[in-house]
């Protein structure tokens, strides 16, 4: 068994000569809720983009439960359990609520059908379509989404979207879930909200979050532990009320 | 000698190339969207000529630079900048669109029949054994004029300036207060009214146009845009140049002459895939 | 829920009208065809809406579903017609005319697989292209195929003279072509209609986004042209048939518009549309024929110019959203057709929707507001 779920050793990344990112060691446990937090352009979504594999990281590497990712596609990344969401939304706005659901369950090995199985109309086509809208239901449910499932995800007010984006990564039945200021644009209550579904869905399909987040009522309200970033490096790590009080970040966020 | 000669052919018409270029390059740099119809006001300039070329010549060049450059601002007005923020590919098919229509109504007013529009006989510089059309010549000191004035026009004019800034960062611009409508619309008229004039030097070098004159070169001057490195005004003139002389080198050997333009486009294609940003254009990285 | 029997009827009616229609149009011109009384100006305008159809609905493919642009449609069916024609030729000694189907089913299939593995061939630049820049790779490849079999050898591909192909002189024609349709109907709904049109689809409206639910979009990219460029290849080894003649100039950078008009017209991303457009346009444009000479012929082009800008910007203008969703053709015929209905089981008219590209990025960075006005609580469809 391995210790961490997401083990990251000197992770770095430079544009030219700017370095986004450098020396990222990140440890997080099983089941923990993990925050990545930091003022704005400290690199915490480009961490994400390392680990999802839209950048290749310069420097550095990282595993997932002992296995090393880097280098692999952001499809591979995603079928060895990393899914993620994105800052500014990314729905597939022209498709209704449920089928953006169903795309994430696209790679599921139990909803496997060949393109040729799906062209000739073979009894596979339809149970796993079937079984497919089932089980997306069953998410959109998890988010109080199910009445929208047949809307245009474009038409969607931002909350919902954002709960959207959470459904249709949690169906690619992820070890590691990165949220992406999941709270951004909710009102308090909508945030308390979330924080008890973010806190539902870890327990229930067992899954490791790590989450960008600026809200620091949600980061205290449900992060285990948290690391602090500024210019690209680590500034402070450890338990959430600890490293919030540390001198150092404080400086970072309110200046001198 | 005869490599001297193709080389400077090569050269004028990639000058024609070159300018037309700007015209694309411009406006993909600052409306970030491919003007399809472009190498069709290179066709309308021509026929503007033909209209006006009775009257006096230079009066011709004049109407046709600003016919085509009302005719840009309208084309622009009316039917790209309602799609402005719509996809791309909606906007590339309306682009689609226009070049089609204008192409319909030349083919209904001018025929299918080749017009002839001799603007001038400019009469052969002869240099030792190499005899040089003058036409060559003031495509070629033309463009480099023209090339010079643009660079210093966008580096040194505060539109010129606002230019720059809406191609790199449109939101930005607009919170800086720049009037992205205007500069888009001047961006349009620019660009037209250089489009007539290329049109003007191909018609010195080859004085015949149909409805369909325009939309080879105007291929072929994207092609140009996209080698130079779009939304690069020095890239389009080494673009252009570039598959000016090309095209001039196929054209002279006999076994490659029918082959000139998939050679040409076989290259285009090839940049774009190793090199999509082109000899001079700056790398972009989409954001996630 | 009491709906629900009479919505399955028509889920399964929404999914057979392809069908059904192309099937009636068989059904009635056989007998006719058969019976002698089909004039020949009549099948010559069946066979060429049959080769539109096929046509425009793979085309259709790539611009509607994958929501890219190939302005080089008219390559690949020019590779097709040459292709076709030549193995058709060369089986021309068991071929004599008579009603042998076999040489026509092997040209077929050449025609086809060769011209969908140049579809793989252009697919594969689309992985790394976009948008504009596809486009024009996609109208090179046309432009250098054309000049290929123009200058081909006399032996080989005709050259520029073109290349005399054995016609399939009998009544019989248009009805292959009609089962042609009918095969790609059944290819191309059945691809679109199943999680892998879903995936094709997920990717035309944010590629990163599919790229990390983990979608292969190499694979999907890929399938998409080579379906999408072998049925441009058998409708040219069906053109190969009709006109017992090719010759590369036909197959130009204006052919590859018209057939774009038609997935334009027809709506993108709707294959019914698509058909009723072909169908439309082919008809239009062979009846103009006939009744406008010369220069006149040209008003047509000028109308579906003008027909292709308004319907674009109609469709796409972000300041005509309003208007858009309240006044559409769908919910135009909803009201007509089905006052009150809840369509509870699937969401099937999905597919039909707004199919190009928005640019949602640029939306919500600008405005949040923007995003929540375009909820439409009429569209909202609560069951």
């Amino acid at each position: 068994m391995q210790e961490y779920v997401l083990e990251t050793k000197g992770l770095g990344i430079s544009f030219g000569g700017l370095k986004a990112a450098q020396d990222i060691n990140l440890k997080i446990k099983k089941n923990e809720i993990y925050g990545l937090i930091g003022p704005n352009g400290a690199g915490k979504t480009t961490i994400f983009n390392m680990l999802t594999g839209v950048y290749k990281p310069t420097t550095g590497t990282f595993f997932l439960n002992g296995e090393e990712l880097k280098g692999l596609s952001q499809e591979k990344i995603n079928h060895k359990g990393i899914a993620r969401t994105f800052q500014n939304i990314r729905l597939f706005n022209n498709m209704t609520v449920v089928r953006n659901v169903m795309v994430g369950l696209h790679d599921r090995p139990e909803f496997k059908c060949s393109l040729i199985e799906s062209l000739l109309r073979l009894p596979r086509h339809f149970k796993v379509e079937h079984a497919m809208r089932e089980r997306a239901k069953e998410l959109l449910d998890i988010f109080g989404l199910l009445e929208d499932r047949n809307n245009l995800a474009y038409n969607l007010p931002y909350g919902k979207q954002r709960k959207l984006e959470i459904a249709r990564a949690i169906a690619t039945h992820p070890k590691l879930l990165l949220l992406d200021e999941p709270a951004a644009g909710m009102n308090p209550q909508e945030t308390a909200e979330l924080m008890d579904t973010i806190r539902f869905v870890r327990d229930k399909f067992d899954m490791t979050i790590l989450l960008i987040e600026h809200d620091m009522s949600l980061v205290t309200g449900i992060c285990d532990n948290v690391t602090v970033l500024n210019f690209g490096m680590t500034l402070a790590e450890g338990r959430v009320t600890d490293t919030l009080n540390n001198p150092e970040v404080i400086k970072a966020y309110l200046g001198d | 000698m005869d490599f001297v000669l193709t080389l400077v052919n090569g050269l004028s018409l990639g000058g024609i190339y070159a300018m037309i270029a700007l015209g694309y390059t411009m406006v993909y740099g600052i409306a970030k969207m491919l003007n399809f119809a472009h190498g069709d006001i290179i066709m309308v300039g021509g026929y503007t000529v033909l209209i006006f070329l009775s009257i006096n010549p230079i009066l011709a060049i004049v109407a046709s630079m600003i016919f085509c450059l009302l005719l840009g601002i309208v084309v622009e007005k009316v039917a790209y900048k309602p799609l402005r923020g719509a996809s791309p590919l909606a906007v590339l098919i309306t682009a689609i669109g226009v070049s089609y229509l204008l192409q319909s109504l030349a083919l209904i007013i001018f025929g299918a029949q080749p017009e002839y529009v001799i603007i001038a006989d400019l009469g052969v510089l002869n240099i030792g054994e190499i005899s040089i059309g003058y036409n060559t010549i003031i495509t070629l000191v033309s463009t480099v004029i023209i090339m010079i004035a643009l660079t210093l026009f966008v580096k040194y004019t505060k539109i010129g300036r606002a230019m720059v800034a809406v191609s790199e960062d449109k939101d930005a611009a607009r919170l800086m207060g720049i009037n992205i409508n205007m500069i888009i619309t001047i961006t349009f008229a620019i660009g037209s009214s250089l489009a007539a004039l290329a049109g003007v030097f191909s018609l010195l070098k080859v004085p015949t146009i149909t409805p369909t004159y325009g939309s080879m070169p105007g291929i072929k001057a994207f092609t140009a845009a996209v080698i130079g490195g779009i939304g690069s005004i020095p890239g389009a003139m080494v673009g252009g140049i570039f598959l000016g002389i090309v095209e001039c080198i196929c054209n002279s050997i006999p076994e490659l002459a029918p082959y000139t333009i998939a050679i040409e486009f076989l290259i285009l294609i090839v940049i774009l895939l190793v090199k999509p940003s082109g000899i001079l254009g700056k790398k972009r990285r989409e954001k996630v | 829920m009491k709906n629900l029997a009479v919505t399955l009827k028509k889920v399964k009616w929404k999914h057979f009208i392809n069908y059904i229609a192309i099937a009636l149009v068989i059904a009635i011109f056989t007998p006719l065809s058969l019976g002698g009384s089909l004039p020949l100006t009549s099948r010559l305008l069946l066979e060429k809406i049959a080769m539109n159809i096929l046509l425009a609905l793979s085309l259709s493919l790539v611009v509607g579903f994958l929501g890219e642009l190939s302005l080089g449609h008219a390559g690949f069916m020019c590779i097709g017609a040459y292709l076709g024609g030549k193995v058709a030729l060369l089986l021309e000694t068991n071929f004599n005319g008579d009603n042998s189907i076999v040489p026509f089913i092997l040209a077929l299939i050449v025609g086809a697989a060769v011209a969908g593995l140049f579809g793989f061939i252009i697919g594969l630049p689309a992985l790394r292209l976009k948008g504009d820049y596809l486009a024009i790779v996609t109208l090179a490849f046309g432009e250098i195929v054309k000049t290929v079999f123009e200058n081909s050898s006399e032996g080989t591909f005709g050259g520029p003279k073109g290349l005399k192909t054995p016609r399939f002189d009998n009544i019989y024609l248009f009805i292959i072509g009609f089962f042609l349709v009918l095969l790609c109907i059944f290819i191309i709904q059945n691809l679109i209609r199943s999680k892998h049109g879903r995936a094709i689809t997920a990717i035309r409206d944010n590629e990163i986004a599919a790229r990390a639910m983990g979608i292969n979009v190499t694979k999907y990219k890929l399938v998409g042209f080579i379906v999408s460029a072998a049925f441009a290849g058998a409708a040219g080894v069906f053109y190969s048939f009709a006109n017992n003649y090719v010759r590369a100039s036909v197959f130009d950078y204006n052919y590859s518009i018209e057939i774009l008009i038609m997935v334009v017209i027809g709506g993108m991303g709707n294959l019914t549309g698509t058909i009723c457009s072909a169908v439309a346009v082919t008809f239009v444009n062979t009846k103009l024929q006939t009744m406008l000479t010369g220069d006149l012929a040209v008003l047509k082009d000028i109308v579906y110019a003008l027909i292709l800008v308004v319907i674009i910007i109609y469709n796409n203008a972000p300041a005509l959203k309003g208007f858009r969703e309240k006044y559409n053709f769908r919910n135009l015929l909803n009201k007509l057709f089905k006052p009150k209905s809840s369509t509870d089981k699937d969401d099937e008219g999905a597919w039909h929707r707004v199919p190009t590209k928005i640019a949602m990025d640029e939306v919500l960075s600008i405005d949040l507001k923007v995003v929540e006005s375009t909820m439409n609580p009429d569209k909202e469809d609560k069951s």
